[in-house]
């Protein structure tokens, strides 16, 4: 098959545009990939030979078909790239997508046969799926208001990009002892989860306005979870990739490559501890001239030029207006209320789409989704859509007299559930419905859940609640760091669930405590709800679940769950 | 391949994924390959160890991926599978979306 055609991206969306370079590197490696699948199916190749070639573009060997995952570097899309999701989605897989926490989004029915036709398409919107797998630097993962959030003290995709560039086929870093994510945010409020990171960065200014950067590594989930610690207070800009190669490095040549579960960065930060790590990649920085790694004003001033803001127009009474919209109709209110940002500039909000319908699965979207919410992104936010790591989409720039319009759209494609931060806003890993290493379903107990929880919510009110599940140890669903966290296990041949409480993955990251023993599939819905049962009872008036908890202890929540009656 | 360790006794279906499309498959009627466990063909102790040697070969023939011995009983029906993975496996996903959407 032709490759695809290059489809135009709306002209105002602020995401980085590839060059004639890029797209030729990514023709060779579809060309190339193209062959490996032939060979592949001509006897040429074993499986034992083409899985290392598979997993490097994206495509795993799932339950019921390949997988193929679509990086969205750093959560970023514009609606022409969308809108070519949908069209992957309806014509090569079942017709829906399923959005990540590592804001890629992933295609569950995929043939073999049709992928190198697959990465023609995404080709043809500046897309791929290139270390979306494999033992190396993995897509790095930024907060999803960046560009747009009132609280940015600098741009995050700037730096984002910046990694994908220095990142992207490493030379060094293509075979790490594990696989490795970084994420980046450009605010103080942690919206990324991001001492759940090997590296976590923070972009900052100093008193004169120089960008630098805060570091802490050193964190993971899997089945021993820990919390980045700080390594670099305030690294210059020109010295960020040298400090990240730096690190890197350490790592590559001291991280455990004959343990899996040992062969993470956390696991030698932790046994080196953070002094003895810190004084490696001092070493290794004294090793290293500035000049090969200066990261120059003008390289970052070029990246930078992509993610020029918008043309914004005057706020005129743009809020006004929106204040008499939410006073005409609640349940529009009530959307805005839960499902609306600040914004940087006047007369403007970010809007989170929810892909969380009570009852739903958590970060699926249909193809026809896809295209509508594509369509309301060029009505309303100049062509730009935004990944978060809690598996919704963003519109990053609607004007507030603006947001009425965007809700009926979103009413009328589904996707207008007010509940962004809430209980039955769950992170759910796809389980043992889709997944290779799962011991149990996540899914079906999470749509079991968000019913419990919205049903509730209706009578009592439960605020910011944040429930992940996973489907293993592994912990893609960030069971760890979740206030009621879910984690499914094989107990004797059957689907067991424990339950952790008091994690957080913000500024008040922690990780959940186990409450006691495991409960059973038909079990673990009814434990959540007298867990919440219990939180009604005992809060202060206002009081989130995890403060209460934090409050009060693990007693009442264990006496509700396990007394006898 | 991966073979789980099993009773001697216990009826098992060979299994894997079909290399073109990664769809579970079994192994069903002489060197067939069948896409529903009820066409499957159980087999116990010397004809287990047969039936997937057999698989190995179609692994070999670029047919299928990752062939193995999945435990069943068995009713009037067909093969039942044990474990909960392998009912997943026959009878796809349990999330209530995806099956209307798969309908």
């Amino acid at each position: 098959m032709p490759e695809a055609p290059y489809i135009p991206q709306p002209e105002h969306a602020r995401t980085y545009r590839y060059d004639a370079v890029d797209r030729e590197f990514l023709a060779q490696r579809i060309a190339e990939f193209r062959d490996q699948v032939a060979r592949r199916l001509a006897g040429e190749l074993t499986e034992d030979e083409f899985k290392p070639l598979r997993l490097m573009n994206g495509l795993y060997l799932q339950l019921h078909a390949y997988m193929l995952r679509v990086a969205v570097p750093y959560g970023v899309l514009n609606s022409a790239q969308l809108r070519q999701l949908g069209m992957i989605a309806r014509r090569w897989d079942r017709g829906w997508g399923h959005f990540t926490t590592r804001q890629n989004i992933q295609f569950n029915w995929t043939q073999l046969t049709d992928v190198p036709a697959m990465l023609d398409a995404l080709a043809a919107v500046d897309m791929h799926a290139i270390q979306t797998s494999g033992n190396c630097i993995r897509n790095t993962t930024t907060d999803e208001f960046a560009g747009a959030a009132a609280d940015e003290i600098a741009d995050p995709r700037v730096y984002a990009e910046i990694l994908r560039q220095w990142s992207t086929l490493h030379p060094e870093f293509t075979w790490l002892p594990r696989k490795f994510k970084i994420a980046i945010r450009g605010a103080e409020a942690d919206r990324i989860a991001s001492r759940t990171h090997d590296v976590a960065v923070q972009v900052k200014r100093d008193a004169a306005g120089a960008v630098g950067f805060t570091i802490q590594v050193g964190g993971g989930m899997g089945r021993t979870p820990i919390l980045a610690v700080p390594l670099f207070e305030f690294v210059p800009e020109a010295e960020f990739l040298r400090t990240m190669e730096a690190i890197l490095r350490v790592y590559n040549a001291l991280g455990q490559r004959e343990n899996i579960y040992r062969a993470r960065i956390k696991i030698l930060v932790r046994d080196l501890g953070r002094d003895g790590f810190l004084d490696l990649v001092q070493q290794e920085l004294a090793r290293m001239p500035l000049a090969p790694y200066r990261l120059a004003p003008e390289v970052v001033q070029a990246i930078r030029a992509h993610f020029a803001p918008p043309p914004f127009a005057p706020a005129g009474d743009a809020a006004a207006a929106l204040a008499r919209a939410t006073l005409a109709e609640p349940e529009f209110a009530a959307w805005v209320a839960l499902n609306t940002r600040p914004h940087r500039q006047a007369g403007y909000a970010s809007a989170v789409i929810s892909l969380k319908p009570v009852g739903g699965i958590p970060g699926d979207a249909t193809a026809a989704q896809m295209e509508a919410v594509a369509d309301l992104a060029e009505r309303f936010a100049f062509g730009e859509l935004r990944v978060s790591h809690t598996q919704n989409l963003v519109l990053p720039h609607v004007r507030q007299d603006e947001l009425y319009a965007l809700w009926q759209g979103l009413l009328a494609a589904g996707l207008a559930t007010a509940n962004f931060g809430q209980g039955s806003d769950i992170i759910a890993c796809p389980g043992l419905d889709y997944c290779a290493l799962a011991n149990a379903r996540s899914i079906p107990i999470s749509q079991q859940i968000s019913r419990v929880v919205d049903a509730l919510d209706r009578t009592h009110v439960l605020g910011e609640l944040q429930i992940k599940i996973s489907g293993c140890i592994n912990a893609c669903g960030h069971h760890h760091v979740a206030h009621i966290g879910i984690l499914g296990v094989d107990k004797h041949g059957a689907e067991a669930y424990q339950i952790t409480l008091g994690g957080a993955p913000g500024n008040d990251a922690a990780i959940g405590e186990l409450i006691g023993p495991s409960f059973s599939y038909e079990a673990v819905a009814g434990a959540v709800e007298k867990i919440l049962l219990t939180h009604i009872g005992l809060r202060a008036p206002g009081e989130r679940f995890v403060d209460t908890y934090r409050r009060v202890g693990q007693a009442p929540f264990k006496e509700a769950l396990y007394a006898r009656a | 391949m991966s073979a789980k360790a099993r009773s001697a006794t216990m009826p098992v279906v060979i299994t894997a994924n079909r290399l073109r499309d990664g769809r579970v498959v079994w192994l069903g009627a002489g060197t067939a390959w069948v896409e529903a466990l009820a066409q499957a063909r159980a087999v116990t102790g010397d004809d287990a160890a047969a039936a997937l040697v057999l698989g190995q070969q179609a692994e070999k023939a670029m047919q299928v991926v990752g062939v193995y011995a999945a435990e069943v009983t068995l009713s009037a029906a067909g093969p039942q599978p044990v474990s909960q993975k392998e009912r997943i496996r026959a009878a796809g996903p349990s999330t209530e979306a995806a099956a209307q959407l798969a309908a």
